[in-house]
C-alpha cells in the first residue's frame, strides 16, 4: 500500500543521504522524496512517498526513527491528511493551439508562468493523480518538458508534526 | 574562492594556518589550545585508557599531541583493521567505549571491516579518523576518502568536524551515542587543518539531543502481561542474546531463570549471559546449536526473547518456525529489532536489565513455590532430548579432534579464560565446547562473521585484563588474515595463547562443499602454509606444534604455565571433522543433522 511518511530532521549536511541510504540499503521503495528547511532553520521537513506491506511500513518508520538526525516521524496514512504536488510543464503553444492550451490550463486551474513564441510554461498543483490527469489530457506531442516536485503532505486539522 | 588559492607563496593545499589567521593569533588568549590537544583532552575527560591506532599524514598533529600526554596509552597496531578490532574487544571485555585512531584515506578504509564488525554486534566504539584539510575536501586530494559517506551504512552515527570549536561537543556526542541505547560504533572524521587551529577547551558535562532519546524503561503493563504469560505457560522457554551481555543483565537474567525454573538457551552472542554449567542451560541454539535447545525453541508454548533478534542463523526459516504456534515476548532496547523477522505478541522496548529487574520484582510476589506439573513434564521432555548427547564425538581415530582441544582448554583454564575466536568451524567448536559461566568472556564476531578478528580481539582482552588468561581459538585460514599482529603482541609483551586448530582446510567452507557440493573442494584447501612454530619464534614468541591427541592436555598446561609469554600452539587436527548438529541454511529448527551417520530428518 502507498504511504506518505513525513519527518522532521536536523538540517545538517548529509542528513538527506542518511535517509536515502537507509531506503536503498534495506531495499525499501521510494516513489518520491522532497525536503526543505522549515520555519525553524535548524529543522528540515521531508515527505517520503513509499509503498509496502504493513510489516515493511512498520520497519521503515522504526528505521527512520533510529537515525540519529531524525527528530520526529509521522505516517500520514494513520489519519486524515492532504497532499499536494507541484508540476512545471512546458507545452507547445503555436498560433492555432495557443487558445486551446490556455483553456486546458484554466480547466485544471493551472497558471501560465512563462510565455514564449512557441510555448507556454504552466504551473500546476494538486494531488499526483490530478497532475497525471492533466498530462493525460494533453496531446503527447505537445509536451516539451515536465518537472514534478513529488508529493508534500500535511495532516488535517489538529494533526500537527512539530517539536 | 578559497584564500589559500590566492596566495602564491602558499602551497595549493595547506594544512598550516592561513597567514592572516597567524597574525591574529598574537592576540589569542592563552587559554586557546590546538584542535589536536582538544582531542586528547576530550579522550581524557571520557576516561579513555587505551587508544588503538596507526599514525599517518592527516593525524600527525594528533599524534604529536599524543607524544606529550600521559592520560592514556596509545597501542600501535600493524594494520588499522586490527586497531578497530582490538578497541572493539576491549569494549566487549570491559563494557567501556573502545577507541581507535586512524589516518585518512587508506587508514580510514582499512578500518571499515572493524567498524562494520562492531556495528553488527552493537559494540560501542568511537573511531577517530583523520581527513584531508577542509579546503582540500572534494578535490581528490592525496589520501582523501569520503569517510562519512563510506561508513554511513555501518555506523550508528558519524560526524565530519569542520570547525575547531565543534571538536569537543562532537566527541562528547560521539561517546554519548556510542554507549547509550543500542550501542554501536561512531566515527568522528577530523580534517587536518582543524587539528592545528586553536580554540578554548570546554568539555560539556551533559549532552542533550532533541533527535536522540533512547528508551530505557519498559512499558509496565506489557511487563505485567509478560510475567503472567510466563507463569501460566506449560512449556516456557527463555532465549537470550548479546543484549544481555551488552546490557550487563546477566545477574538479573539468572535470577529470573532460577525463580521461574525454566530452560534457557543463549545465542552465539549471548554465551556467558547465563552460566553454561548450570543445569537449566540447554546449550547454544541455532544453526550449530544443541538438539535440546533447538527442539525446545520449536516446541515451547511461551517464548521469552531477551536482547536477541531471531536472525537467520538462529531460527532458520521463519515459516518453519511458525509451523508451531507459541506466544512470543520480546524484550529489546531497539524497537526495530522487534517484529523484524518474527511477529511478536508482547513487545517490550527497554533496557534489558531494567526490564528484567522489574519482572523479578513482580515475580518476588507472584512466583509459585513449587514448579507446576506441566513444567515437570516439560523438563522430562527436555531431558529426553538431552539424552541424545548431540555433542558427543568419536575420539578414537588417533588424530587430534578439535572438540577435544577445546574441552581440554576449558579444563586447563578452569573455564575462566577470555576466549576469542575467528570465524569458521573452530568458532563453532569453541562456542559448543567451552562452557562460559561469565559474560564478556566469549569474544567473537557473530553478526558480520569477520575472519581475522581473533588475534586483535585477544590483544584487546589482554589490555583490558593484563593478568587474565587469554586464548585465541583460530584456524589456519583466519589467523593469516591478521597475522601481522604477532609483532604488536611482541612490542607490548602480551602473553596470549593462540590455539590454532590446523586442519589445512577452510573448514566450514569444506564442510558445506562436502554436504552441498558433492565433495568438490573448490579453493578451500590451504596450501603452502608457513611453519607456524618458526613464524612465532621469529617474532620472539614461543611456538609449539602438537600432533598427537595424547599431547594436547600436557601442551596446553605447559603453555598456560608460561604466564609472561606469548605461545602459538599449532594443533594438527583431523581434516575430516565436521561441526554437528547442523541445520542447513533455509531449513527449520527441528531439521537438524546430528552427525555424519544421521542425515537430515525432521525428528
Amino acid at each position: 500500500m502507498r504511504h506518505i511518511v513525513s519527518l522532521l530532521m536536523e538540517n545538517e549536511a548529509g542528513a538527506l543521504s542518511r535517509v536515502a541510504g537507509l531506503f536503498s540499503a534495506r531495499g525499501y521503495n521510494i516513489e518520491s522524496l522532497t525536503v526543505a528547511a522549515t520555519e525553524d532553520p535548524t529543522l528540515s521537513r521531508m515527505t517520503i512517498v513509499t509503498s509496502g506491506s504493513d510489516e515493511v511500513i512498520e520497519q521503515i518508520i522504526k528505521q527512520l526513527n533510529k537515525l540519529i538526525d531524525v527528530v520526529k516521524v509521522l505516517d500520514l496514512n494513520d489519519g486524515k491528511y492532504i497532499e499536494r504536488e507541484l508540476m512545471l510543464i512546458k507545452v507547445k503553444a503555436t498560433s492555432t493551439h495557443r487558445e486551446e492550451m490556455k483553456r486546458m490550463c484554466d480547466i485544471f486551474r493551472g497558471r501560465i508562468i512563462d510565455v514564449a513564441d512557441g510555448s507556454f510554461t504552466i504551473e500546476l498543483t494538486g494531488s499526483g493523480t490530478k497532475l497525471d490527469a492533466f498530462i493525460e489530457s494533453l496531446d503527447k506531442t505537445a509536451i516539451l518538458e515536465t518537472v514534478r516536485t513529488g508529493a508534500s503532505g500535511i495532516g488535517r486539522g489538529d494533526r500537527i508534526l512539530k517539536i | 574562492m578559497n584564500q589559500v588559492l590566492t596566495t602564491a607563496a602558499e602551497p595549493l593545499i595547506s594544512d598550516k594556518l592561513p597567514s592572516d589567521q597567524l597574525s591574529t593569533n598574537k592576540s589569542v588568549s592563552e587559554k586557546q589550545i590546538t584542535g589536536a590537544d582538544i582531542v586528547i583532552k576530550c579522550l581524557h575527560a571520557e576516561g579513555v585508557k587505551f587508544v588503538f591506532g596507526y599514525p599517518g599524514g592527516a593525524v600527525l598533529h594528533i599524534y604529536d599531541a599524543i607524544y606529550n600526554q600521559t592520560h592514556f596509552k596509545h597501542i600501535l597496531v600493524r594494520h588499522e583493521q586490527a586497531a578497530v578490532h582490538a578497541a572493539d574487544a576491549f569494549s566487549r571485555a570491559t563494557g567501556e567505549v573502545g577507541v581507535a585512531l586512524v589516518t585518512s584515506g587508506p587508514g580510514a578504509t582499512n578500518a571499515i571491516t572493524g567498524i562494520a564488525t562492531a556495528y553488527m554486534d552493537s559494540i560501542p566504539l568511537v573511531v577517530i579518523s583523520g581527513q584531508v584539510p577542509v579546503p582540500a575536501i572534494g578535490l581528490d586530494a592525496f589520501q582523501e576518502v569520503d569517510m562519512v559517506g563510506v561508513t554511513r551504512p555501518c555506523v550508528k552515527h558519524n560526524f565530519l568536524v569542520k570547525d575547531v570549536k565543534d571538536i569537543a561537543i562532537t566527541i562528547k556526542k560521539a561517546f554519548h551515542i556510542a554507549r547509550t541505547g543500542r550501542p554501536g560504533p561512531v566515527v568522528v572524521d577530523i580534517p587536518k587543518d582543524i587539528t592545528a587551529h586553536k580554540a578554548e577547551f570546554d568539555y560539556p558535562k551533559n549532552i542533550e539531543m532533541r533527535s536522540y532519546n533512547p528508551v530505557t524503561k519498559g512499558h509496565s503493563g506489557q511487563i505485567k502481561k509478560a510475567v503472567k504469560l510466563l507463569l501460566e505457560a506449560k512449556r516456557p522457554m527463555i532465549y537470550t542474546g548479546g543484549g544481555v551481555v551488552l546490557g550487563n543483565a546477566a545477574e538479573a537474567l539468572v535470577k529470573l531463570v532460577k525463580t521461574l525454573g525454566v530452560p534457557v538457551t543463549n545465542t552465539l552472542m549471548g554465551l556467558g549471559g547465563y552460566p553454561s554449567t548450570d543445569k537449566q542451560f540447554v546449550g547454544m541454539l541455532g544453526m550449530h546449536g544443541t538438539y535440546e535447545a533447538n527442539m525446545a525453541m520449536q516446541e515451547c508454548d511461551v517464548l521469552l526473547a531477551v536482547g536477541a533478534r531471531f536472525d537467520d542463523r538462529v531460527i532458520g526459516n521463519p515459516k518453519h518456525f511458525f509451523s508451531k504456534s507459541r506466544t512470543i515476548i520480546h524484550i529489546d532496547i531497539d524497537p526495530s529489532s522487534i517484529s523484524k523477522r518474527v511477529k511478536v505478541d508482547v513487545p517490550i522496548v527497554g533496557d534489558v536489565k531494567t526490564v528484567l529487574t522489574e519482572m523479578n520484582d513482580l515475580l518476588a510476589i507472584e512466583a509459585p513455590e513449587q514448579p507446576s506439573a506441566a513444567l515437570k513434564t516439560w523438563w522430562a521432555q527436555i531431558d529426553a532430548w538431552r539424552s541424545k548427547l548431540c555433542l558427543n564425538y568419536d575420539n578414537s581415530n588417533g588424530l587430534i579432534k578439535p572438540q577435544h582441544v577445546i574441552e581440554k582448554l576449558w579444563e586447563v583454564t578452569k573455564g575462566d579464560a577470555y576466549v576469542t575466536s575467528d570465524v569458521g568451524q573452530h568458532q563453532m567448536w569453541a562456542a559448543q565446547y567451552y562452557k562460559f559461566d561469565k559474560p564478556r568472556r566469549w569474544i567473537n564476531s557473530g553478526g558480520l562473521g569477520t575472519m581475522g578478528v581473533g588475534l586483535p580481539y585477544a590483544m584487546g582482552c589482554q589490555f583490558a585484563d593484563p593478568t587474565a588468561q587469554v586464548a585465541c581459538v583460530t584456524g589456519e585460514g583466519s589467523i593469516q588474515m591478521n597475522i601481522q599482529e604477532l609483532s604488536t603482541c611482541k612490542q607490548y609483551h602480551l602473553p596470549i595463547k593462540v590455539i590454532l586448530l590446523n586442519n589445512r582446510y577452510l573448514g566450514m567452507v569444506r564442510q558445506w562443499q562436502e554436504f552441498f557440493y558433492e565433495n568438490r573442494y573448490s579453493e578451500s584447501y590451504m596450501d603452502s602454509l608457513p611453519d607456524f612454530v618458526k613464524l612465532a619464534e621469529s617474532y620472539g614468541h614461543v611456538g609449539m606444534q602438537i600432533t598427537k591427541p595424547g599431547d594436547v592436555e600436557g601442551a596446553l598446561k605447559e603453555a598456560f604455565t608460561m604466564k609472561d609469554r606469548f605461545v602459538f600452539m599449532d594443533f594438527i587436527t583431523d581434516q575430516k571433522e565436521n561441526v554437528f548438529p547442523m541445520i542447513e541454511a533455509g531449513k527449520g529448527l527441528s531439521e537438524m543433522i546430528l552427525s555424519n551417520d544421521i542425515g537430515a530428518e525432521d525428528l
